[in-house]
């Protein structure tokens, strides 16, 4: 007794493929649309900015004239918060990571812990602004400086550093913990001189991701104050700064049509700098791929 | 020896004629198949026929292409990205790679049972009917029958009939094996292609399968992959022996076992390798 | 010559005792790590909590959650957030809607579909997508993507909420499309094989298969998508106006919680006003919204979690 019916499968089947065909080619189209916008995105952003970048562009202070507006003090500024944040969120991130790894019991707190911080990445960027603006601007004084701003950063992609480090150390063998202990190291001393070197790609690549993030940030500088019309150079972490994605934010916002053009200038220093950052975490990662 | 030759030179001539095509009449021609996975050759220049309605088993040391062999046999094969292959294997007469030949079709056809079980994360009665559910059968009726047909062939129905909604995972090991095999048996195939079957079950399951593989000759061609010789012994009316991506020796499975031809043969089975 | 390392080893016993003390004081100060993020979380808690009770104090919370305007400056202000709930909801919508199937789609191409090379080229821009600052997104959507909305929709306003909408979407497709393909990468081989093996196509080893198996993944991908979406600031503080109404018309400039918080802070309201301190009673909105959606998203992980 045959319950299939094998004309009606053999039927069927004509529909079943070509719609696998179809189906194929509007998953792959889906797919290529990333690539598509990214092309867009940057041959406009090339074709409007390319003229406007030269040296004096660099070398420049904004200015309301948009040809003789440049980007020295977001630069600078970049410079000096990315100079603040990573130390902090570095030692911070790393910390907690060897923290919850290596010390941490399995208990109430740490499992809060580890919540947290799974929810942390998940709060949006304002809301770590009104944070730095309430706390750090107003409550310790700090005004609207670029210590201000490192710190609202740090805390921001602090998560991000904790993940990755925690995954670096997590991917070391047990064998390697088992080797220093077998020669009398405590358990310091084998965290600095195994664990810490052995994970060191590892947070080396999510640091550099990290701080990749925190450069490209606008909404929590621009709340704790950043200005975005300075024409001096910050002297300290005390002084008042503004960084490029709040130069270009400022550039957009403005109605003049040059602006915009302008605006795509700094956009290409901002991704050519990214794509460095990238490069270098790519180059790190590669290098020390598979060692175990 | 002699005697059956006798014998059958006394049948008549066309009784003789017909017991040839009974037993030449083969589901599966494979003529010098090669296959590589990358640059390492896996498969040398198979010569091989399957028959219809028996239960062949392929038996060999880790590593001596059975598997890959009896995954060329649905294409399963090419789910390895860096796999090359050239000659001929022919299902029912039809060479099965050549380029307009449909591999869901085939596949319909041939069923297979994998070493691990591996049902889907869905309830007993949706991992039956998945298959025909897929090839346009839609009346619940008819999916009905057929889940309980199958079911009933696989030999689990009475231990499941009253939990078919329950998520196939709960099934232990040996009753997840047969729910693969009723999920096979529910498109009707022709062929149905077992890689070790029973290397992940405990032995009383093993015999319910071994036990099952029996009755399911009478209606399928059965290919099994086995490192266990006694079973092989047990259940197949063909063998045959695969070392180092070739085949040594194709018989009927009394033959094999009692007089190999091969020294490699004989070897194998009375247990110095492998 | 012999070097006695016994000796030597001995020798150095004086610093043993720096080495214990060092063994009980680093746990200590990786501890101490480990709270700043305890901090941050109550940080954050205790001063949108405070802030807004002391907006609450001046604006009755029944107002604030059933009011329907919302113009915080001036002589005759009112503070209703659904205008700003609503658009920012208007925008989260229109990014689903693009970032869903597109997301969705490319994780079953990468999974299910893809050649080796493909997938080489695909991943990489999705991460460089996810890259991209989201000020460069919002000039994206300013200066490109509304004169392109324009030339099909005639009277779109410069600040509209469906060019945002849609580049949020955008820029979250990477983060679904990954999100969503771990997921389903981690559905093992076994079960494809067990589906191709009875004769599927692709398409229904995608369909049938893998994306129910992967299902509690894909949701919470999808979820934190929706998180993000809303969270989202400069896009919309560049490309959706700044004019909170309560409509569901996307050709209209709208405000979203975000995009009010930074207009407050890029003016001059002066600190202690009440405006000052509606950007805390708005956070917390915004705050509360994003950790639902978080929440939700860890439970159903968690929760659902297939074992295979």
């Amino acid at each position: 007794m045959n319950l299939v019916d094998k004309q009606l499968v053999q039927r069927r089947r004509k529909k079943r493929l070509f719609s696998n065909r179809i189906m194929r080619q509007i998953f792959f189209s889906a797919s290529v649309f990333g690539i598509v916008v990214l092309a867009v995105l940057l041959y406009r952003i090339f074709r409007e900015g390319l003229p406007y970048l030269d040296i004096d562009f660099l070398t420049s202070f904004a200015s309301r004239f948009p040809e003789e507006a440049g980007i020295k003090a977001a630069i600078t500024g970049s410079v000096w918060l990315m100079a603040v944040t990573a130390p902090v969120s570095v030692v911070l991130g790393v910390g907690t990571a060897i923290y919850l790894e290596e010390y941490a019991k399995e208990n109430m707190f740490t499992r809060f812990i580890r919540m947290n911080i799974s929810n942390l990445a998940g709060v949006p960027s304002v809301v770590f602004g009104l944070l730095g603006l309430t706390v750090f601007v107003r409550l310790m004084e700090m005004g609207r400086s670029i210590i201000a701003g490192g710190f609202t950063m740090s805390l921001l992609i602090l998560p991000i550093i904790v993940v990755a480090s925690q995954e670096a150390i997590r991917a070391i063998p047990n064998s390697q913990y088992e080797a220093s202990y077998a020669m009398g190291a405590t358990k310091w001393q084998t965290i600095r001189r195994v664990v810490l070197p052995a994970a060191l790609p590892g947070i080396l690549t999510g640091g550099i991701l990290a701080l990749s993030r925190a450069i490209g940030e606008t909404a929590p500088l621009l709340m704790i104050g950043a200005l975005s019309f300075i024409a001096y150079l910050p002297e300290n972490i005390w002084s008042g700064f503004t960084v490029l994605p709040i130069q270009i934010f400022n550039w957009t916002a403005r109605p003049q049509e040059e602006f915009h053009l302008v605006a795509s200038t700094g956009i290409i220093i901002l991704l050519f700098i990214l794509l460095l950052m990238n490069s270098v975490a790519v180059l790190i990662r590669h290098k020390f791929s598979k060692r175990y | 020896m002699m005697n059956t030759v006798k014998d059958n030179k006394q049948l008549s001539l066309v009784s003789l004629k017909e017991k040839v095509q009974e037993e030449t009449k083969a589901i599966y021609a494979v003529e010098k198949f090669n296959l590589w996975y990358g640059e390492n050759q896996a498969l040398y220049g198979i010569d091989m026929s399957i028959p219809m309605n028996k239960v062949t088993a392929i038996i060999g040391p880790s590593g001596c292409g059975k598997s890959t062999f009896i995954k060329a046999l649905n294409r399963m094969v090419e789910l390895v990205p860096s796999v090359r292959m050239n000659g001929t294997v022919k299902y029912d007469g039809e060479n099965i790679f050549s380029p307009k030949y449909k591999v869901e079709e085939l596949r319909t056809n041939v069923g297979m049972v994998f070493q691990h079980p591996n049902p889907f994360p869905k309830s007993i009665y949706e991992n039956v009917v998945y298959g025909p559910r897929t090839h346009g059968i839609k009346k619940k009726k008819i999916l009905e029958e057929i889940a309980e047909k199958s079911l009933k062939e696989a030999a689990l129905w009475d231990e499941v009939k009253d939990r078919l909604d329950e998520n196939a995972f709960g099934l232990s090991g040996g009753q997840q094996q047969r729910l693969c095999i009723a999920r096979c048996l529910a498109i009707e195939p022709d062929v149905i292609l077992m890689d070790e079957p029973t290397s992940a079950l405990d032995p009383v399951s093993t015999g319910k399968i071994e036990e099952l593989v029996q009755n399911l000759k009478k209606r399928y061609s059965i290919v099994i992959i086995t490192h266990n010789m006694q079973q092989a012994a047990r259940i197949s009316d063909k063998t045959a022996f695969f070392l180092n991506g070739q085949v040594v020796e194709h018989a009927d499975t009394a033959t094999l076992f009692s007089h190999p031809e091969d020294k490699r043969t004989e070897d194998y089975i009375t247990g110095r390798f492998g | 010559m012999t070097v006695n390392i016994k000796r030597m080893i001995n020798e150095k016993k004086a610093n043993r005792r720096f080495l214990s003390i060092l063994e009980k004081t680093v746990p200590a100060f990786f501890l101490l790590c480990a709270s700043i993020s305890v901090l941050t979380t109550i940080g954050i808690t205790l001063t949108l909590l405070v802030e807004t009770v002391t907006f609450f104090n001046r604006i009755s919370i029944i107002e604030f959650l059933t009011g329907t305007e919302w113009w915080p400056f001036g002589e005759n202000a009112s503070y209703g957030i659904l205008p700003l709930i609503t658009g920012t909801l208007l925008i989260t919508a229109i990014a689903m809607l693009v970032a869903l199937p597109t997301g969705l789609a490319s994780a079953i191409y990468l999974s299910e579909f893809a050649p080796g090379n493909v997938r080489k080229v695909v991943k990489p821009v999705l991460e460089v997508l996810a890259g991209i600052p989201t000020i460069v997104y919002g000039f994206f959507a300013l200066t490109f993507v509304t004169p392109m909305l324009q030339l099909f929709i005639k009277d779109l306003p410069i600040f509209n909420a469906l060019s945002p909408g849609i580049v949020v979407g955008i820029m979250i497709i990477p983060m679904i499309a990954s999100l969503s393909e771990d997921a389903m990468s981690s559905v093992p081989d076994s079960m494809r094989e067990g589906a191709l093996a009875l004769g599927s196509t692709r398409l229904e080893v995608a369909l049938k298969v893998v994306v129910p198996a992967a299902l509690s993944g894909i949701i919470a991908s999808f979820l934190l998508g929706v998180s993000r979406a809303i969270g989202e600031t400069m896009i919309v503080s560049v490309a959706a106006g700044s004019t909170p109404t309560l409509t569901t018309d996307v050709t209209q400039s709208i405000q979203t919680m975000t995009g009010y918080i930074v207009q407050v802070t890029l003016g001059d309201a002066s600190y202690g006003s009440t405006t000052y301190y509606s950007i805390y009673a708005v956070g917390m909105t915004l705050f509360v919204f994003t950790l639902l959606m978080n929440l939700l998203a860890q439970y159903i992980s968690g929760r659902f979690k297939e074992e295979y």
